[in-house]
């Protein structure tokens, strides 16, 4: 006689539970695409004006730009705190947390009053014709600064995970300690720094409060739609904001896609 | 070649506190110790991973202290193999050479060699993780014998493997180290490898060598306490091996002891646990093949068991229940016979 195998009880009271927060998502997603969905011609409209598709790509290349010079500058960061054991890392690393648990708008003033046209380092780049205020490079500073956690402890993790030993024999086997880490930590991390770079990328894009302080010019989405919310009303703002759950869908679904078939190596390290 | 003189490194967890150290060219040298003791430390130190803090680290009369690994041409292999994952067998073995800039037809011809050495040259497309433990541990050892290291260093090559394939390899490194010649230190924590490998042994404790020399004058005669317990080992021997009416007579000082296990004539190392030891006043007649005439020279008490060690030519211990040992009230000087059968002599 076989006897009935009893269900996990734990189990499923936990993913009824969960799921709440996925329907939640869900039901927020469907919302907009129903709403959306039965008024197509003037989604289509919406879509052809100039000034949202340049709000967009505004958006998605500053994001980009922010995330490229975190790789130039947060790698060697993450990797210096990865490798290091001093008793100033704890310190070093809450710092790098700290634009995670500022407000916002805290975080827009900090920003502003460090790149305004006065500012500590707004002032010395303005004298070179680098203006930051209402300008594209204010919109990057602001992203870079909310987005600088997000790509550094990920790296760092990654890097964590390379056994220090690898890097040893390499060193052992000729390689200079910057070849070890190209040849070796860098190539076997590289599935931690892409998740770095589109976490990021997603923090940067999202950003609205810091970037309206520093450069409400030009529009990044976030400050379009809410331009055309107090302006032109829910509707349109709906339309636009259907029109960036699309485009910020389409490009995650890539880079999730690229993610899967790089870096495989990460695993068995 | 090697003098590594009063050197220390404190890296928190583990420290190396004034080592001095000479190794000879062509040595092999084992380094045992519990772990903690500094042994791996010790090996990073002398590859250059790690400045110490002081001390020098002479090579052929050159003070490398200073010098990063690259500039020392002294190669590691770890316990865990250590492999590049991203790369196949061949890469991983040329890893070195493409760091020394050689022409790649160059690099192809010597890593096919290394390969062969090691009998892996069928696996050189292969990636890392399909490789059996032994097979990785082999290419570990290609990737640094291919780069004709000054010294190599190997950090419990064997540890991670499972019983044959550990001999296996054993006999290779031994193989190797005949053949070519190469200056090696060998951490382990394994006393078989002690006594097949190790031309010298040195015992670190709590970051220094206590003590250095030839394994069986070590572990004969430990110069300290930490020593005679840690190896905890007794009556380990080695002789001459001759084959004789089907099984193998091994000669230590003047003694012979009948061993049954015995795979060849030569050079051999032997152990008895002291519990196959019989204890008796009288010469015993029985199936056991050795049995010899010794004399107390020491008791100890541990409570539960005694250990019993006599003279016999060579010093061979014993251990009786405490209830043995007071019927036969031994005393320190009293001739005892010692006997053990030829199955009890373990070989290796």
């Amino acid at each position: 006689m076989t006897s009935r195998i009893k269900p996990d009880l734990c189990l499923i009271s936990f993913a009824l539970v969960g799921s709440t927060l996925v329907i939640l998502i869900l039901l927020a997603l469907l919302n907009i695409t129903a709403t959306q969905l039965s008024d197509i011609p003037f989604l289509l409209q919406v879509a052809q004006d100039s000034r949202v598709t340049d709000s967009i790509l505004l958006t998605f290349t500053a994001g980009l730009n922010a995330v490229i010079i975190l790789v130039l500058l947060g790698t060697p960061l993450a990797y210096v705190l990865a490798r290091t054991h001093s008793r100033f890392n704890n310190i070093i690393e809450s710092i790098i947390d700290i634009p995670l648990v500022l407000p916002h708008t805290v975080a827009g003033i900090m920003i502003y009053l460090l790149f305004m046209q006065r500012g500590l380092i707004g002032a010395p780049l303005k004298d070179v014709g680098f203006i930051f205020e209402d300008a594209y490079p204010g919109i990057v500073a602001a992203m870079l600064f909310v987005a600088l956690p997000f790509y550094v402890d990920t790296a760092r993790e990654g890097f964590e995970k390379v056994p220090l030993h690898l890097e040893n024999v390499a060193r052992t086997l000729g390689a200079t300690r910057f070849r070890a880490f190209s040849l070796v930590v860098f190539p076997l991390s590289i599935r931690h720094i892409l998740n770095g770079c589109i976490l990021a990328w997603g923090r940067a894009i999202s950003e609205f409060a810091a970037v309206i302080m520093i450069a409400y010019y030009p529009m990044v989405i976030s400050t379009l739609i809410y331009y055309r919310f107090t302006t032109g009303g829910i509707k349109e703002s709906t339309a636009i904001a259907f029109l960036m759950i699309l485009a910020s869908f389409s490009v995650f679904v890539l880079l999730r896609l690229v993610t899967r078939y790089v870096g495989r190596y990460d695993d068995r390290v | 070649m090697l003098h590594i003189k009063n050197l220390s490194k404190d890296l928190g967890e583990f420290v190396l506190r004034d080592v001095s150290l000479d190794i000879e060219r062509g040595e092999y040298i084992v380094i045992i110790g519990p772990t903690g003791a500094g042994k791996t430390i010790l090996l990073e130190t002398i590859a250059g991973i790690y400045p110490p803090d002081s001390g020098t680290i002479i090579l052929d009369g050159r003070d490398i202290t200073g010098l990063p690994p690259r500039e020392r041409n002294i190669c590691v292999v770890y316990q865990d193999y250590m492999l590049f994952p991203h790369l196949s067998v061949e890469e991983n073995i040329g890893f070195g050479l493409v760091s020394r800039k050689m022409p790649k037809d160059e690099i192809k011809k010597r890593v096919a060699d290394a390969a062969a050495l090691l009998s892996i040259d069928h696996l050189l497309h292969r990636s890392p993780e399909t490789l059996s433990g032994g097979e990785q541990q082999r290419t570990s050892i290609a990737r640094a014998i291919v780069m004709d290291p000054v010294l190599l260093l190997l950090d419990e090559p064997l540890s991670a493997l499972d019983g044959q394939t550990r001999e296996m390899l054993r006999k290779e490194l031994r193989r190797l180290h005949s053949l070519y010649k190469i200056t090696v230190v060998h951490v382990t924590h394994n006393f078989e490898e002690v006594f097949s490998l190790a031309d010298r042994v040195a015992v670190m404790n709590d970051g220094d060598v206590v003590q250095c020399g030839h394994p069986d004058e070590v572990f004969r005669k430990p110069n300290c306490e930490f020593i005679a317990n840690f190896t905890g080992v007794e009556n380990i021997f080695s002789g001459t091996c001759i084959q004789q009416d089907g099984a193998s007579a091994i000669t230590v000082d003047g003694l012979t002891i009948i061993s049954g296990t015995c795979k060849g004539d030569g050079e051999v190392c032997a152990s008895v646990r002291p519990e196959d030891i019989l204890i008796s006043r009288e010469s015993i007649k029985s199936s056991a093949r050795n049995s010899f005439k010794g004399t107390i020279t020491d008791i100890e008490n541990n409570g539960v068991v005694i250990k019993v060690t006599a003279d016999a030519g060579i010093p061979l211990v014993s251990v009786l229940t405490r209830q043995g040992y007071d019927e036969m009230q031994l005393r320190e000087g009293d001739e005892v016979y010692l006997t053990f059968k030829a199955s009890a002599v373990h070989i290796f």
